[in-house]
């Protein structure tokens, strides 16, 4: 019995190493894409699903992490929090099992944030997710790479006052935050209402249902209150909506800032000169048509009929959004790779850590085709968002333009706020802030 | 010829009045209840248990809630994601404000929030009927859409609105592992199924059948229809809110209102009318109808299209999915307008004369 055994075992071994070629080939890390590109915020959501899923063929264009392939496979959410949950069951597991997920939905997020740390696959959301997660002691993870929603409201309310001439100028003033009302668009509210203590103005919270069609309600609050900025944090239909009304209303474009999921090509289109003037935050990138990257993509898949969506979208807001998570998510693949064995498929714990010793140099950066494009972010076992920079980009009619310098959210403010409101969650799940010595895990 | 009743002689009132006066249904439903404790849990995937299983089962329970109201006591109800939400939101404020509460009272109190709620929301039934009861009814959704996003109590204070839960166990046995999950899930739809079954068949159940039927008749003999169409609104609502509450507790984990908005309710409303109205059977059809369906014309359609050699993208993939499953919605109706559950039962009578129609 035994005999035969052998034989079938080394039977099986040389079958095996005839086929070694064929074996190494298949060497591949999968990422899963959960994508929507139906629904009411397709028209948001289909450039970004076509940018991420173009980075990862750009990355097998180039020749894999280290020669290890990139294989993804998408899935359909709508928005909908119970399909993307769906969606993250059924993908987990597939290919050898998922090296990271981007649910690309703030619902979907606090969702797969209670599964990830027992399936141990990283949750990575590039510039929004819960802001709290940036604090790594807590959320082992969770990763909100370059940026969260508390980032941009900072950076919104230092833009403000830049344009006043000072922070101090903010006293006295009013600002409406006109929001989609859900988790996502209640995420900014406690670090406006800091600010809002801090320098003296009165924060107003307006609230739109969801989808967002219906602000007649809101905006003639906005009309009755006469605040003198309005930020917008909506999405989908809600963007462009919010600009017609605020069109309709005579409120100035120019006194309007939105963040970055409503400062894409999308939400303005459709309003035309109606939209000129007005502002949003970018977490760090904006329209990018002109950077390298924009250009490989063109060049390696479009030209060769193997690019996602169309090529006119390549390098649009949305679209170098998708690409730059890819890339965050790849780039942290890689860093794996050079702690665990460089062209060996890395495991979502392993990644987890390359994720946390992210350490993307200029140098890097111009490297991928990102040169001017996006800050140096290193990440490390406490800061898991890695950079805190953002501009402010305008549209003139045709195109965003960038309008501001470099603005880093402040530190002072933000790191309290995460370390509290982290802390609160902590608490309540009976978590224990992670040691030093799971840092080096 | 298998599903021959000849000689199962019933000798007592008793024996007359089970559940399954039928030998086969006893032992099919004996065998299914087995197959689904004790065979799945081994045999199932990770992904077919948490995406598939757990999700139907639980609809499932809410559709079961949804039937009681609108199939047996034909108060048609727009508003059951309201009452889910309730069962959700209710569970978690007394899961979270009482550390030490375990888990099964804590879904049963949320139960219990969800009947008060559906009570109060209950009450125009006794003025209004039919489509303008839906309507009245749709108000207890936007009202809890409102509620949960406005008042901050609710959730805690949590800054996102979004609140989740953990740790959850049952008699200290953990309830993480996909088939922990799924058999608590199954464990609550079993005895909570088993005991509407016998809630319809009785006093109780009569009394809703017969305002259904005819309200003014039911008067007539005596059946009071504030008590009638209350308890259905409570009855219902209790199970529709168990259901929220382990939809949010065991599936999502974390939640906005947003998981539980009139689409919701709608779909659950859906899964009634084409399950079966007046069917505890149909309930089950009609959530694995809704729920199931889609996943999987999702999952097959690219295979489908795979053996003809051609590549369907995501988006071709969802709106086929939308428009296969429409059709078949309509279909569905054309064919058989009492639901699958009808469709089920034709079967039965069929197999009652097999081989030999007449």
């Amino acid at each position: 019995m035994k005999l035969k055994s052998l034989a079938l075992a080394v039977a099986i071994v040389s079958a095996l190493a005839g086929a070694a070629p064929a074996f190494a080939q298949a060497k591949e890390q999968f990422i899963p894409v959960l994508s929507y590109r139906t629904g009411a915020y397709a028209p948001n959501g289909t450039p970004w699903a076509n940018g991420y899923v173009d980075y990862l063929k750009l990355v097998n264009a180039r020749g894999g992490i280290n020669g290890v392939k990139l294989t993804f496979e998408e899935c359909e959410t709508g928005y909908d929090t119970a399909r993307s949950v769906e969606c993250y069951e059924r993908l987990k597991g597939k290919n050898g099992g998922a090296s990271l997920v981007q649910p690309l939905s703030t619902g979907a997020t606090f969702a797969i944030t209670e599964k990830a740390p027992v399936d141990k696959i990283p949750v990575v959301t590039v510039g929004y997710g819960r802001s709290e997660s940036a604090d790594g002691t807590v959320f082992k993870w969770n990763f909100p790479i370059a940026g969260t929603y508390w980032v941009a409201a900072d950076a919104i309310i230092q833009a403000i006052a830049q344009k006043e001439g000072g922070l101090d100028k903010l006293k006295g003033k009013k600002i409406a935050l006109i929001y989609h009302d859900s988790p996502y668009g209640k995420e900014p509210i406690p670090l406006l209402q800091e600010r809002a203590k801090m320098h003296g103005f009165d924060l107003q919270l307006l609230p739109v249902t969801a989808p967002g069609v219906e602000q007649k309600a809101t905006w003639l609050q906005v009309r009755q209150a006469r605040p003198d900025f309005v930020l917008l944090w909506g999405w989908g239909v809600m963007n462009s909506t919010a600009l017609k009304e605020a069109q309709a209303t005579g409120f100035a474009r120019e006194k309007m800032y939105g963040v970055w999921w409503a400062g894409a090509e999308p939400d303005v289109k459709d309003v035309g000169d109606g939209a000129k003037g007005y502002n949003a935050v970018t977490m760090q990138h904006g329209a990018e048509p002109q950077s390298k990257l924009a250009k490989d993509v063109v060049a390696m898949l479009h030209d060769k009929n193997q690019g996602t969506g169309p090529k006119e979208e390549v390098g649009q807001v949305l679209y170098m959004r998708g690409a730059m998570s890819a890339m965050l998510g790849v780039e942290g693949i890689r860093a794996a790779q050079e702690r665990f064995g460089k062209g060996k498929v890395m495991t979502g714990e392993q990644v987890r850590w390359g994720l946390e010793n992210l350490s993307l140099t200029q140098a890097k950066l111009d490297g991928l085709g990102f040169a001017g494009v996006m800050r140096p972010i290193s990440t490390s076992c406490t800061d898991h968002m890695g950079a805190a920079w953002a501009r402010i980009h305008t549209w003139d009619g045709k195109a965003w333009k960038f309008t501001s310098d470099w603005l880093q959210a402040d530190e002072q403010i933000i790191k309290p706020l995460v370390r509290s409101t982290a802390a609160k969650y902590a608490a309540e799940k009976k978590l224990t802030a992670r040691t030093p010595a799971d840092c080096q895990s | 010829m298998f599903y021959r009743e000849n000689g199962q002689f019933k000798s007592s009132y008793r024996a007359d009045q089970q559940v399954f006066p039928i030998l086969q249904d006893r032992v099919a439903i004996g065998l299914v209840l087995i197959f689904a404790f004790a065979v799945v849990p081994f045999l199932a995937s990770d992904y077919l248990m948490r995406a598939i299983l757990i999700p139907f089962v639980i609809i499932s329970l809410a559709a079961l809630g949804v039937n009681v109201l609108v199939g047996y006591c034909g108060q048609i109800s727009l508003g059951s994601g309201a009452f889910m939400a309730v069962g959700a939101y209710g569970a978690y404020n007394f899961f979270v404000r009482f550390p030490g509460l375990p888990l099964i009272p804590a879904l049963i109190l949320g139960g219990l929030c969800a009947t008060l709620f559906g009570i109060l929301f209950g009450l125009p039934s006794l003025r209004v009927k039919g489509l303008y009861l839906a309507v009245a009814t749709l108000a207890a959704q936007f009202f809890s859409d409102w509620m949960f996003l406005r008042i901050k109590w609710f959730t805690l204070d949590t800054p996102s609105g979004s609140v989740s839960v953990s740790n959850l166990q049952v008699f200290g046995l953990p309830i993480e592992s996909a088939a922990s999950k799924y058999l608590l899930c199954l464990a609550m739809l079993v005895v909570i199924a088993v005991l509407t079954k016998n809630l319809v068949r009785g006093a109780i159940g009569r009394e809703w059948m017969a305002i259904r039927d005819m309200d003014v008749a039911a008067a007539v003999i005596g059946i009071r229809p504030m008590y009638a169409k209350l308890s259905a609104f409570a009855v219902s609502s209790f199970i529709i809110g168990v259901a929220g509450a382990l939809w949010a507790f065991v599936y999502l984990g974390a939640w906005e209102p947003a998981a539980f908005s009139v689409d919701q309710s709608f779909r659950l409303l859906f899964m009634v009318i084409i399950g079966g109205l007046g069917s505890i059977m149909g309930a089950f059809f009609g959530a694995a109808f809704i729920t199931v369906l889609p996943i999987v014309l999702n999952q097959a359609l690219p295979v489908i299209a795979g053996w003809f050699g051609a590549q369907i993208s995501t988006v071709g993939i969802a709106h086929a999915e939308l428009m296969i499953f429409g059709g078949l919605i309509v279909w569905f109706l054309i064919v058989e307008p009492h639901g699958l559950a009808k469709l089920w039962s034709t079967g039965k009578q069929k197999l009652r004369l097999w081989p030999f129609p007449h």
